[in-house]
């Protein structure tokens, strides 16, 4: 079992007032809350807080925790040594705040389980879990052909004896064609198991998209940028253009300039009865003039095509 | 455990419409906190009767992030309106700028 820190955790000094402890852990829980943060481990550490808090809030736990002493380091192996607790109110193992909070082994096996869960302490009354929610990133490519995905979650389950543990769960996922970022995928029963016999809840699957170096998605369109020589834009031209669903071809009109929109209708992330299209915009790439004779060019084009690309600047 | 069937969700999309009892067994709360959130304007269903309001994906989203924060964060129902508003938002921007 590994020790856990909990004054690390909060950030604050072993001899912190109860005030700094609480002010603490109202600061983090803001910082590090799962709808606000987008640092990926912010759920990991948003129920370290509260567990910190659960034990530092409570200056009967906190003394306890205080009499391991304060050499102890985050994750080094720890067992705690015999009547521990004793001269303490709260009763070592066995006592809860009564939170069903998915807590460390470490608590567990100082401070007990969930009463609601606890062995021995089970209560009758049926509660449905609690829904799950976690982002998935896939690639856009998963998007527009519709995919399956494998994703291993954290899962609490209660054993026989009503034990709280925590287990890796793996799941495959079916991504249907077209879904677009943000959207949410409900998998109904496949949430926290639920007490007492009651359902378990529901894992909301957030979509998100990994950056690819081509393609960018809005809503249902995909965009890209399509270079393109200064002659094909001036005489037209047509062009392969990579999709999501494959090579096609693309017809530049002639005298089409740089940061021009081409729409490749129905080449986005579409349904059955949703379309999205491919934006392609138009990037005029210049050769460089690097000898006599394409510098030469160039004085001949300004000659023959003199043009004022800022006579709208005043 | 490991169950490798494949699961097949349901999308939240944006022709995903839900009436006041769906919405209330999805985000497990009872009507009268959906009446709250729609008085403070953090909902705004479709429809004039609540026989007849129809709620959006975003809507349920809003609902459940509501929750969680009114349990997490202690956060009263205007400041969980202010901190949707924000957080949305805050999404948007983020998501412009990794456009660039």
């Amino acid at each position: 079992m590994e020790y856990r820190d909990y004054y690390e955790i909060l950030g604050v000094d072993r001899n912190a007032t109860q005030d700094a402890i609480k002010q603490a852990y109202r600061r983090l829980a803001r910082k590090y809350h799962p709808d606000v943060s987008k640092e990926a481990d912010a759920e990991k550490k948003f129920k370290d807080l509260g567990e910190a808090y659960e034990v530092l809030k409570d200056p009967e736990k906190r003394a306890a925790y205080d009499k391991f002493g304060k050499n102890w380091q985050n994750g080094q192996d720890f067992e705690p040594p015999p009547n521990w607790d004793a001269g303490f109110e709260f009763k070592g193992a066995g006592y809860t705040g009564g939170s069903d909070h998915d807590y460390s082994d470490f608590f567990e096996s100082l401070f007990g389980r969930s009463t609601t869960t606890g062995g021995g302490r089970r209560q009758t009354f049926r509660m449905k879990g609690e829904d799950q929610h976690a982002k998935i990133v896939i690639r856009l490519a998963d998007a527009y052909h519709g995919s399956r995905q494998n994703i291993t979650l954290s899962r609490a389950t209660v054993d026989e004896n009503g034990r709280v543990t925590t287990k890796p769960h793996n799941l495959q996922v079916t991504i249907p064609k077209g879904i677009i970022e943000g959207q949410r995928i409900r998998l109904e029963g496949q949430g926290m198991p639920g007490m007492g016999g009651a359902p378990a809840g529901d894992l909301y699957l957030e979509i998100a998209f990994a950056d690819d170096p081509i393609f960018h998605a809005e809503k249902r369109d995909i965009h890209m940028e399509l270079p393109i020589t200064p002659w094909e834009a001036a005489l037209g031209a047509t062009i392969t253009v990579p999709t999501l669903g494959g090579k096609v071809q693309l017809k530049i009109p002639p005298g089409s300039q740089g940061g021009k929109k081409l729409r490749l209708k129905g080449r986005g992330l579409s349904t059955a009865t949703k379309k999205g299209d491919q934006i392609v915009t138009l990037r005029i790439v210049v050769p460089e003039a690097k000898t006599d004779e394409q510098k030469k060019l160039y004085r001949k084009m300004a000659e023959i095509m003199p043009i004022n690309p800022r006579k709208n600047l005043g | 455990m490991t169950d490798m069937t494949p699961l097949t969700g349901t999308v939240l999309d944006e022709d995903m419409r839900c009436n006041l009892g769906d919405l209330c067994r999805l985000c497990g709360v009872p009507a009268d906190s959906i009446l709250e959130m729609i008085d403070e304007g953090m909902l705004c269903p479709q429809g004039n009767d609540p026989r007849e309001w129809r709620f959006t994906a975003l809507e349920v989203k809003r609902v459940q992030t509501t929750i969680r924060l009114q349990r997490d964060l202690r956060i009263n129902l205007p400041g969980c309106a202010l901190a949707l508003q924000l957080l949305e938002e805050l999404e948007e921007l983020r998501r412009l700028c990794r456009m660039r």
